[in-house]
């Protein structure tokens, strides 16, 4: 079968609707994921030993799960207990779930490695426990942290194909089904693949500057 | 009670398709790992340009989106596979790229005295490849490559989306047949947890083993 550029400028239109779908659920993701990522990361210090152990577990379990099948159960499982989820929505809460038990880590190691004389420094000039947070720690703790993060969120992106399984409409769908509406794979599924390639070759350079801007942690 | 030992029946045959997918293709992985990485450390250009090139590729796009690829496009290209040659070429060489940069990394780890050594020994490139350099980058890539081989098992659900009868396609075929959701999606969910466990475990047991043979040697 020849590659065929009449059929790519016929079907372009169609994978730009899914190129939009696949953005918009990478962008909510990504900030579901830091949201999540941090409540867990707390959580995961809290002195509270059963809330702390729970939630461990709870992210190692997610952590040790694929994706597909978590996509599976929030968007099949949960009407069974009236919780009905437009696709999308079941896909952009799966995502964040999955990737805020990675983020946690970062979140972690961050915090960590914030030097034990800022929390002493913090204590010694009387702050309370949100203000040493807020003012002290947050502010070292993020900038080191942005290069891990973002290199979660490209992560992210390139998994969005799998929420054509719940039949979210973005860019892998879409090539799906002008690929069984023509029967041409070669078109779509090479473009899908291009598109992403293309993408991740680009947010390298992106994560090289970031790391360069932000890596360096300064003590 | 009597109907679910049936669809349990067929559940545990899923699992029993997901341990065969995971081993063949963590194989593939690992032969594709050494290959990549040692060729990026290679002496001659075109090696490393091949082996960045595969890295590159394979990490640039999603297990899903290349194992529709490897599915639907090769056949085009006179290259017929059945779901599972493909969904174990797909996870093989796709693994095998983010293993090849663990491999990468062990080896440029390891002292530049010990290079050092092998020289003043009159030892070849590959004597001391063999002998001293693999044997201690080795237990510095174990821990990583369990962690691939967990992503690995994750990664196999997708191949129940090219109708190969895994875990979780079995799942949906319990769905499908009782219209129950919760437990066909929960039994996975644990199945593919144990499993990840048991992948932890092992990858844990086999580094102490191998770190047995190195005592003195800074690790």
């Amino acid at each position: 079968m020849e590659w065929d550029w009449n059929f790519v400028r016929e079907i372009l239109p169609t994978l730009i609707q899914g190129v939009k779908i696949t953005i918009l659920a990478t962008l909510l993701g990504s900030v579901l994921a830091a949201i999540v990522g941090l409540a867990i990361a707390l959580a995961r210090r809290s002195p509270n030993r059963a809330l702390s152990r729970s939630v461990g577990f709870l992210a190692e379990f997610i952590r040790g799960t694929p994706l597909l099948v978590q996509l599976y159960f929030i968007f099949y499982v949960l009407p069974d207990f009236g919780i009905l989820l437009p696709p999308l929505v079941a896909g952009v809460i799966g995502l964040g779930l999955h990737y805020g038990t990675y983020t946690a880590e970062v979140y972690r190691a961050g915090i960590d490695n914030v030097p034990r004389g800022q929390w002493e420094a913090a204590k010694a000039c009387n702050l309370s426990a949100g203000q040493t947070w807020t003012h002290i720690i947050i502010p070292q703790a993020i900038p080191p942290m942005i290069p891990a993060l973002a290199n979660y969120f490209i992560a992210m992106f390139k998994e969005t194909p799998l929420l054509s399984a719940i039949t979210v409409l973005e860019l892998m769908n879409q090539a799906k089904s002008v690929a069984n509406t023509y029967y041409r794979y070669i078109e779509p599924m090479t473009l899908v693949g291009a598109f992403f390639l293309v993408i991740s070759l680009f947010s390298v350079v992106l994560l090289r500057w970031l790391e360069h801007r932000y890596g360096k942690i300064e003590r | 009670m009597t109907q679910w030992s049936g669809y349990l029946g067929l559940i545990l045959q899923g699992a029993l398709v997901t341990i065969e997918l995971t081993l063949m293709g963590s194989v593939l992985a690992l032969i594709m790992a050494f290959l990549a990485g040692m060729g990026r450390l290679s002496r001659f250009f075109v090696l490393r340009a091949l082996a960045t090139t595969y890295i590159e590729f394979f990490r640039g796009t999603s297990i899903f989106v290349q194992l529709f690829w490897v599915y639907f496009v090769l056949p085009l290209a006179g290259i017929s596979l059945t779901p599972l040659q493909a969904g174990v070429l797909a996870l093989g060489l796709n693994v095998g790229a983010y293993a090849a940069e663990v491999v990468r990394g062990a080896i440029q780890s390891v002292g530049r005295e010990q290079y050092e050594a092998c020289i003043a020994l009159n030892l070849g490139r590959w004597q001391g490849m063999r002998h001293v350099i693999l044997p201690q980058a080795l237990l510095v890539m174990l821990p990583t490559f369990g962690n691939n081989a967990i992503e690995l098992l994750k990664a196999t659900s997708v191949v129940s989306l090219i109708s190969l009868a895994d875990l979780t396609f079995q799942a949906q075929v319990v769905r499908s047949q009782t219209g129950n959701t919760l437990m066909p999606f929960t039994a996975i969910l644990i199945i593919y947890f144990v499993l990840a466990l048991i992948i932890s475990w092992g990858v844990r047991s086999l580094e102490r083993r191998m770190a047995r043979g190195l005592d003195g040697v800074r690790v």
